[in-house]
């Protein structure tokens, strides 16, 4: 560009927390960089960072990775970022402001100097280590005291009090939160709701104390303080932290004298300008109607609104609705629109409680039962949405409100999605609404992937996506549009219905599958998926000759393909158990066939190199040594990791080595619609990481608790708890039908992970059909896979026996000279491809 | 990516059918890999054998049995396309790379999802149970 600055204005923006940084988002979103050179002053060392997750700091989060933006990014857009000074005065005669490093000119300035925390005014509160939960640099003092203390008080029970008490357990600290008001979460619950989240945090180990003063903090006897409450009693700890909500930063405003709220904060109107029309102001140091916004959402659209102001834009700010929902030490509180009910005259109630469970729901309606004013949740947030769409749309309540909170077997029940209004916000993090999704509809996007690519919708915290998919597939039907399943196109059935249709014939090949049923030859995408429902169903060994055209290659060498078309070996090792000798065989077979040796994850080992002809030679070498094939190759059972249990540990509560044996020993073999990998640890310690596993198992002192659906890898998932204290043979019986009920409904190549997360139903109906057999299935399900156990047989021992077989591992028919393409290097005394 | 045939004008006298290997050593809907001679040296061929009958899949207006295409995946320069899985795709004879799964048309090995890059194909047949190709 060949703009000169002095044809441009000046804009500079004091604070880079969230909402400074949004500013700048969405100034340069609206391409105001052409009109202003912006300068922003943060007084951190950090670049913008979120503050909303800043717990996860502990968790090994560092300060990049929570940064909300590349550090380049300013530069990039020529914006220039001064970290690390702070703006100690703002001079409005002369239009500047003055930081301790120089003074800048300004023609418009906008103030995102955000908020501190109000630490209360009790004597002793300047002691040291007490402390504050703001900044990363907090979190770092934080961190310092904490290794010298074995306990912690957090002073103030609310939102940001209990995000502190969480970080103070994650530090390993001996717990404790002390709240002024009669319960925690003051503004968000009321009484009943605040007794459960106390019943529910105090189960976590963190101490609860409500309505006490602390009046002031002294030294303590066996701890470094000791608080003195009002009525005496006392507490002893070695580290506070303050938490008692948060005061705007408006030293600046105040000083250069711009018009302030009675309380503090700088005063602005619906275009967020304050009483100096060049200065505007965003985020928790701006006072609108009388209110301070303290969450990140209203600060996103106050500075959506002011950089309309600056642009020349029409967008207000008008308000915020303060509708939250939150897991805070793992526990879900919901609150929506007047969620106590006490500002709305003639509001009526409806009130839930289940004391087994820990959930509490109540919902405000108008005096007539038709509207919903307000909600309020703790214990299960999947109710939140519903509620939000009948709170945020003035939708007419259906004619019992109750049932909108009461538990259903069916799960929460979801709001139609014609019901909805074209203003409907579908999707809160990307502020996508349901006539956003329909015009991505009408411009061409024709499934739910199409509509979440353009819109963004679920991509957040994704807790829409069951909304978005009926939105979407709504409309789509609605516009005549017949959605497609169909696997490819030879076969106008999904995976599913193809599964059932295999079953019910009992059909055994693809060519009489495609004859009744199909069209052409078949593909790539077909034909390793029949393979794969045969073999879950049957278990013939896939080199058998109608099943050997329709594997991928891996399948049909029983080999992974490597990058240079040679393959790696994976002898199965159950539950990452091996013999010396063992160990000796492979490393002989290595050696001897000159292979890259590398331990996998699944507690293994990867021989990688070996061309095609080998692969007979080498196995037969391994299954002398008493080894079978690991299916590394296949959409099949991999591994089952396992840590070394109570047999040798001093924490272990079960044997979850010989577990992990007979888990692997049952499943080996078994094909399914992806790769199946499982975990047992032999304690709560979790060094198995069965929480990331298809199937993992943890050890209890009662038995074993059976976790669900997680996954590693790209997009990771955490394993959801299933079952708790399970004997062995009903921990095998929940997992027999659990893999075969995926078997029977899963897509292809979905894991399980994702499958669960299309169920309609969720975890619960998962629960209902495996555990209480809502389907009546069970039975059939155990016996379909006892059918697969029974009928497993060593891939590789099969076609070794077979001198047919054998024939397909010729690199080529009518030559034995090795592929000329293959070329090796040696790295670290092992050989690579060049 | 060069893949083409040789700019040189073949001629007869440069090309000539050979035999390759018998049926025996083809696997049905399936690819083996060979060596050829060719008028510019030695290559490795991929054989698909399709084959046509009552009781198998078929295509309509589809007879060719047999098919040679060049063995080397100009995609991941790698040595594997009969290692691919056959099928058909709008009708056509097809194989997916077992690397990164282009596919390429059996009669004339061009690649669908890029007409710009095309394998070498050769004429082949069988004479009795023997497979024969010029090369």
């Amino acid at each position: 560009m060949n703009v000169s600055h002095s044809d441009k204005q000046q804009l500079i923006v004091i604070g880079n927390g969230m909402v400074g940084h949004h500013l700048v988002e969405q100034l340069i979103e609206r391409g105001a960089t052409e009109a202003y050179r912006i300068i922003v002053f943060g007084e951190e060392r950090h670049l913008a960072y979120d503050r909303v997750h800043l717990s996860e700091y502990f968790a090994g989060r560092d300060a990049e990775s929570l940064a909300l933006c590349a550090s380049d990014y300013y530069a990039e857009h020529g914006i220039e970022l001064r970290l690390s000074e702070a703006v100690t005065e703002i001079d409005r005669d002369n239009g500047e402001v003055v930081t301790d490093q120089g003074r800048y000119s300004y023609d418009r300035l906008v103030l995102a100097t955000g908020s501190y925390p109000f630490v209360p005014p009790i004597p002793g509160n300047d002691r040291p280590n007490c402390l504050v939960y703001r900044t990363l640099e907090d979190l770092d003092a934080i961190r310092a005291a904490a290794e010298k203390a074995t306990t912690g008080v957090v002073v103030g029970g609310g939102l940001l009090g209990l995000e502190a008490a969480n970080a103070l357990r994650g530090l390993n600290l001996d717990t404790a939160v002390v709240e002024f008001a009669p319960r925690l979460m003051p503004m968000q619950v009321d009484s009943e709701g605040g007794e459960l989240l106390r019943e529910k945090i105090e189960s976590l180990g963190v101490q609860v104390l409500t309505e006490r003063a602390t009046q002031r903090i002294e030294d303590g006897e066996a701890s470094f303080h000791r608080m003195v409450f009002q009525d005496d009693k006392v507490l002893e700890t070695d580290l506070i932290v303050f938490s008692a909500g948060i005061r705007p930063r408006d030293e600046l405003a105040r000083d250069s004298g711009l018009e302030m709220g009675e309380r503090g904060g700088v005063v602005v109107d619906d275009h967020c300008l304050t009483s100096d029309p060049t200065i505007l102001a965003v985020g928790e140091v701006a006072l609108w109607n009388n209110s301070i916004f303290g969450l990140v959402g209203p600060g996103y659209q106050m500075a959506k609104a002011a950089a309309d102001t600056l642009t020349q834009g029409e967008l207000t700010f008008r308000g915020a609705d303060m509708s939250t929902k939150l897991k805070l030490l793992g526990v879900d509180v919901g609150s929506i629109g007047d969620a106590h009910g006490d500002r709305s005259p003639g509001a009526r109630m409806f009130r839930y409680l289940d004391q087994i469970k820990q959930e509490y729901r109540k919902l405000v309606v108008s005096s007539d039962g038709k509207k919903l004013l307000g909600a309020m949740l703790v214990g299960d947030n999947s109710y939140y949405d519903t509620l939000m769409q009948y709170y945020s749309n003035g939708l007419e309540l259906p004619a019992d409100p109750a049932s909108l909170i009461l538990p259903s077997t069916e799960g929460a029940p979801t709001l139609g999605a014609d019901a909805l209004p074209e203003t409907a916000t579908i999707c809160s993090c990307h502020n996508v609404t349901k006539g956003d999704v329909c015009a991505s509809i009408d411009t061409g996007a024709t499934d739910l992937g199409a509509v979440k690519a353009e819109t963004k919708a679920s991509t957040g915290c994704g807790g829409c996506a069951a909304l978005l998919k009926s939105v979407v597939d709504h409309e789509l039907e609605s516009r005549g549009v017949e959605v497609d399943k169909s696997i490819c196109e030879h076969f106008a059935y999904t995976r599913q219905e193809l599964y059932g249709i295999v079953r019910v014939e009992g059909i055994k090949t693809f060519s009489e599958l495609i004859k009744k049923h199909g069209r052409g030859l078949g593909c790539d995408i077909c034909k390793p998926a029949v393979a794969s429902i045969l073999a879950s169903c049957f278990n013939e060994p896939i080199t058998d000759a109608s099943h050997i055209p329709l594997q991928d290659t891996n399948d049909t060498f029983m080999a992974n393909m490597q990058k240079n078309g040679t393959y790696s070996v994976v002898p199965r090792v159950p539950g990452g158990e091996i013999t010396p000798d063992k160990l000796i065989a492979l490393g002989e077979v290595g050696k001897k066939y000159g292979l890259y040796t590398k331990i996998t994850g699944g507690q293994r080992i990867d021989l990688f190199g070996a061309q095609l002809h080998d692969l007979p030679d080498i196995w037969q070498e391994l299954i002398d040594a008493g080894f079978e094939t690991g299916h590394a190759y296949g959409k099949a059972t991999r591994t089952v990791k396992s840590c070394v249990g109570s047999t040798w540990c001093r924490y272990g509560v079960q044997d979850s080595v010989s577990m992990a044996l007979h888990v692997e020993n049952r499943y080996k073999g078994l094909r399914s619609p992806h790769k199946l990998k499982f975990a047992v640890s032999g304690c709560t310690r979790e060094c198995a990481e069965a929480q990331s596993k298809d199937v993992g198992v943890i050890a209890t002192e009662n038995g074993w608790n059976l976790y669900v659906c997680g996954n590693g890898g790209m997009r990771p998932r955490h394993a959801e708890l299933f079952a708790t204290d399970l004997d062995d043979e009903t921990l095998i019986q929940y997992i027999d039908r659990f893999l075969m009920f995926y078997i029977r409904t899963a897509d292809r190549l979905q894991r399980t992970s994702v499958w669960r997360e299309n169920l309609d139903g969720g975890l619960d109906y998962l629960k209902d059909v495996i555990i209480h057999d809502s389907l009546g299935i069970a039975d059939e399900l155990e016996k379909q896979m006892q059918d697969v156990v029974d009928r497993y047989e060593c891939e590789w021992a099969n076609a070794l026996k077979d001198p047919e077989k054998l024939k397909r591992f010729r690199s080529y028919v009518n030559d034995d000279r090795p592929d000329p393409n293959i070329i090796v290097t040696e790295e670290r005394g092992q050989l690579r491809p060049a | 990516m060069s893949t083409a045939t040789a700019l040189k004008t073949e001629t007869e006298a440069d090309v000539s059918w050979q035999t390759l290997c018998t049926k025996n050593d083809l696997v049905a809907f399936s690819g083996v890999a060979a060596w050829i001679e060719t008028a510019e040296g030695p290559a490795q061929v991929a054989l698909f054998y399709l084959p046509t009958g009552p009781n198998t899949p078929g295509l309509p207006g589809h007879e060719t049995e047999l098919y040679a295409i060049d063995h080397h995946d100009p995609f991941s320069k790698a040595n594997v396309i009969a290692r691919g899985i056959v099928g058909d795709l709008k009708g056509q004879p097809v194989v997916a790379s077992p690397i990164y799964k282009q596919h390429f048309r059996l009669k004339d090995g061009v690649c669908l999802e890029d007409e710009s890059v095309q394998l070498r194909t050769w004429p082949v047949r069988f004479e009795g149970d023997e497979v024969w190709i010029k090369a």
